[in-house]
This record gives C-alpha cells, structure tokens and sequence, in this order.
C-alpha cells in the first residue's frame, strides 16, 4: 500500500515537532510554511544576511530556539519542506483527503493530500482606541518581529501596551537591545497578577520572567503601570504621544513616536475552517477554536491540530502538542504506539493547562476598553469602519449575527478577512444586543484565506 | 526626515541600492522590504478608503496593511518580501 500523504501547515514549534514524530516513523510529510525559514513566529529566524547570536535574539529562549532551528535542520533531508508557501485554499477530495490550494516560490499549484495537520499558530488580538490606525501603531508581536528579524526597534521613542505575557517580554527585549522605552503600560490590573502569582509561580521559564515586578527595576524613571485605561495614541499625520488614564483616574501623556499595542492573541483558525472542523467558543479567551481532543484530533477524521492555532497555549504547549497530534496520526494509520511516550505527552499537556489557566486570570479580558470605544473609531482598518456602522447595523438592520454584520457592512471582507477586527467587531455587535459574545457566532472562513497576487513575481 | 524604524544591531552584509518614489535609497542585505522602507520614511502608503497613511501593523503576514506598489506593477506585501537590488517602491505619500 501506498504511504499517505501527510501534509503539516505551519513551520513552527507545533509544525516542526508534527513532523519530526512522522519523520521518525518513516513518513516523508509535506511542511507547508509561509515562512522563509522553518521556526515560526516566536522563534522567528532572521533572513540571511540578518543573523544574530541565538542569545541575543531569544534570551531566555535561546536554547529552545536553537533546539528548534537544529532540528529543522536536520529534518530537512527526511521531509518535503516548502517554505514561502501560504495555502490559500483546502477542498475536500473525493472519497477522502484534500486538495490544497498553494501559492509559492514557483507559482500556484494544487497539492492533494490524505490528512492534514493544521499548525497555523496565532496573531496578536487588537482592539480599536484612539489614533491606533496611524502609521507607527504596530502590535506587540510586530514590534517583538522588528527587534527580532530585522534588529530593529520600530521607533526611536517607543511606548508598548498591552493585556498579556507579551507586554513585560517585549519590554523586556526592547531594554536590552538598547530601545529607548517611554512607558509599558498594562490595560489589567495589577490584583489579578498579585492573586494569580502562587499558580504563576511554578510557570516554565518563559512566563516567569515575564512577572511584572522585574520590569520596574530595569526600566527605572519609565512609566510601568499596570490597571491602565482609556488609552489614546495622539498625532495627526503621526504619533506624537500616548496618552492614558491610571488606576486612580489621573490622566497623563507621554511623547513617543511609536506603539506596540494588542490585548492577548488570537488563533489563527481559517485553514481548520476550511478544512471543515467544527469550531467551539473558549470562554477563557473569548474566542472561537477549532474543537481538539486531548490527543489532537479535530471533529474531521483526517485534520488534526496542534499549537496556538486551536488554542492559545504559547509555545512550549504547542511542541508538546505537535508530538502528540502526530502519534495520534500514526495510532489512526495503524502504526503500532509507544503508549509511554504518549502518556509521557499527556501528563505535560496536563500540567501546562494549568499554567495557562493561572496566566488568563492574571491578564482577564480587557472590557473597558471595548465599552469605550467611541463611534467615530475605525474598527475595520482595512476599509475604514467604524465602530458607529457597527452599531448602527445592529439596531437599524436587525444584524445579529457576524456574517450578516459582514454582509451589511463589509466588516471582515476586506484583504485581512477579519483576522484584525473580527474580535473587536463581536464584541461591540454582543455589547450593542446585549448579549453574551459567543451568541454573535464568528466570520466563516473563505478561500482565499489571504490575498493573491493576480501577477505573481516570475 | 528620518524614518520610522531605529536600526540597533548593525549589519555588515552588502548594500543594497533600491528607490522610493524615485529617490534612492539604501538598504542592506537582509532587511524586508517593510523595515528598509521604513527606515527611511514614516510609511509605506496612503490609506485607499480614507485619509491618513498607513506603515504596516502585525509584520507576520496576517493583518495584510503593509501591500506597497513598485513602479513595474507588481504589488507585494512588504512585511515578507525580502528588499531586492533596484526596487522602485512608489508609495504615494509626499516625504516631510
């Protein structure tokens, strides 16, 4: 019989350990990455020409990151890497698998596979606030992105914001690599941190250094405040200061000529959308997932997920999860199991939900800045809603429901189909009804997931 | 003016000449498309359903705000191109 074809979507911690278990059972799985090389975001490598030491640009991460990068390296003979391949497209075959639908380096093609492992990974999670679509207002992880694979900062006065891990992590790296830091502002209060920290405690080493208190030490004379609202970016044409409201009601204002803004992360889910998963709400993280099993399997019999992109679980998670989707694969074709290693998996999936738990209730959801977003605001950045369409749909046409919304008022039809503003978009839709979030359901996913190009570079 | 982006670990690869509305510019082996513009500008293109321009927002491929045109026709998305020798960039947004 013929060896099936399994195809990995996504090249980062998930993806990579998806396809070293397969590697080591003897497939030669197909890895479809957008990125040029192999790691993914959190572990992002530089293009050539833009290398640095492993230390510089990881820190604490850097003998994870390393681990990664060499074993990409070295799975490199046993698989069918594709970087700089985003698959646009996934239809169902007949009787099974699928085809997807690729754009790469040689152009367009359809690929046709017999199972999938989505690894897709996540974005940062945006809300809209004042001055947020000026040019200079990037999110966190774009501005962690700068720093890390170009070694840029991506301003010469930074401020950053943010509801999550990420805030102190980026302040953090920005200091060392000599960024000059204006103020590190954090939209959740500091009680939540002080009442989650027993459980944060016992957190892998990539959290714990992330606690807040550390900060104010290294950053002294800047800003570091946490129960933050109200936040503005000023400027007209540009950013010309961050503005704030502080736990006791004062206002204050810092010059800055950049922003790092974003409130959590968001699952990038449109490819197990596609791929016809079944998706559920996470109350956790007030989002839409694609449904998992402990094992890894999704509600189709041939997709299977792992990592941040059905589920935010950061990337420790997400390597644990790659491991344990693909030995899930291998039970499924019959392959004979290692129940030691599976078990060895669950029981540190296990423990890391924990973890993950106590992380969510130390940064809870951000409501208020959702309740002050005003009807002027932009929400749909790509063609110009606002927050006031928004609203006005809701009560005037009788929108209640996201694709209907999208339908009325393009809202998530623009080129990011969503990925920006769908969030912010059902919350204020669920606010405007008042009705629980999850009630609004979610914008279906559609091919093409992201834009092609009409003419493609020869 | 100067630009947006602030370079902090110096790089020693080639140079790598390419345009901005017509004026030459001057990146370096490495850079993305986005960071070299940036460098020297403070965006990379106005907004086509409003006022304001825009510079990029999530630099991993996802939010698709950093789309910049190049004077042979071809439209990329800055934040996963590579800067390549002599690529006219036409941003439409006067410089100052």
């Amino acid at each position: 019989m013929a060896e099936p074809v399994v195809a990995i979507v996504g090249g980062g911690p998930a993806g990579l350990r998806a396809a070293q278990v397969l590697a080591e059972a003897g497939l030669r799985p197909l890895l479809l990455d957008e990125g040029h090389r192999a790691g993914g975001q959190i572990y992002r490598r530089p293009p050539a020409g833009a290398e640095r030491p492993a230390t510089e640009l990881y820190g604490f991460e850097a003998g994870r990151a390393r681990a990664l990068h060499d074993l990409a390296d070295a799975l490199a003979p046993r698989i069918d890497h594709r970087p700089g391949t985003m698959v646009w497209g996934i239809a169902p075959r007949e009787p099974v698998g699928f085809d997807l639908d690729c754009l790469g380096p040689a152009g367009h093609g359809r690929i046709p596979v017999d199972r999938l492992i989505l690894a897709t990974g996540a974005m940062d999670r945006t809300l809209p606030f004042p001055g947020w679509t000026l040019p200079g207002v990037f999110t966190l992880g774009a501005a962690q992105i700068a720093l890390k694979a170009q070694g840029m900062a991506i301003g010469r006065r930074v401020a950053l914001v943010g509801a999550g891990p990420l805030l102190p992590l980026v302040a953090h790296q920005y200091a060392k690599a000599g960024a000059t830091i204006v103020a590190v502002l954090d939209v959740t209060p500091l009680g939540a941190k002080v009442a989650a920290a027993p459980r944060l405690a016992a957190m892998p080493a990539t959290l714990a250094k992330g606690v807040w208190y550390t900060l104010r030490g290294a950053l002294r004379g800047v800003p570091v405040r946490a129960g933050v609202r109200a936040v503005a970016v000023e400027g007209d044409r540009q950013v010309e200061a961050l503005a704030w409201e502080d736990s006791r009601g004062r206002r204050h204002r810092v010059p800055c000529d950049a922003v790092g803004a974003s409130f959590g992360l968001r699952s990038e889910a449109q490819a197990a959308d596609l791929a016809g998963c079944r998706f559920v709400f996470d109350p956790l993280t007030r989002q839409w997932q694609p449904e998992r099993s402990a094992e890894g399997r999704s509600s189709h019999a041939h997709v299977y997920l792992a990592g941040d992109g059905s589920g935010i679980g950061g990337a420790d998670v997400a390597e644990l999860q790659g491991a344990r989707t693909a030995l899930a694969l291998l039970a499924d074709l019959g392959r004979p199991r290692d129940a030691a290693r599976e078990a060895r998996l669950d029981r540190r999936l296990d423990r890391q939900a924990g973890f993950r738990a106590a992380l969510e209730a130390a940064y809870p959801y951000p409501h208020h800045l959702v309740e002050g977003i005003a009807d002027d605001e932009i929400v749909c950045r790509c063609e110009g809603i606002t927050a006031g369409a928004i609203r006005r749909t809701a009560t005037e046409r009788d929108a209640r429901e996201m694709n209907r919304l999208k339908a009325l008022t393009r809202t998530g039809m623009g080129r990011c189909q969503g990925r920006v503003c769908g969030h912010a978009a059902a919350e204020i839709l669920a606010l405007t009804l008042t009705v629980p979030v999850e009630a609004v359901g979610r914008l279906r996913g559609q091919a093409p997931i992201k834009p092609i190009p009409l003419r493609e570079p020869a | 003016m100067s630009g947006l982006f602030r370079r902090l670990a110096p790089r020693t690869g080639a140079v790598i000449p390419f345009t901005i509305d017509g004026a030459p510019a001057e990146a370096r082996a490495g850079d993305l498309l986005l960071a070299a513009i940036l460098l020297h500008r403070r965006s990379l293109r106005r907004f086509e359903f409003g006022s304001g321009e825009r510079a990029g927002y999530c630099l991993m491929g996802a939010c698709q705000d950093c789309w910049v045109a190049l004077a042979d026709g071809r439209r990329v998305r800055a934040c996963t191109t590579p800067v390549e020798p002599g690529m006219p960039v036409v941003t439409g947004v006067a410089d100052g």
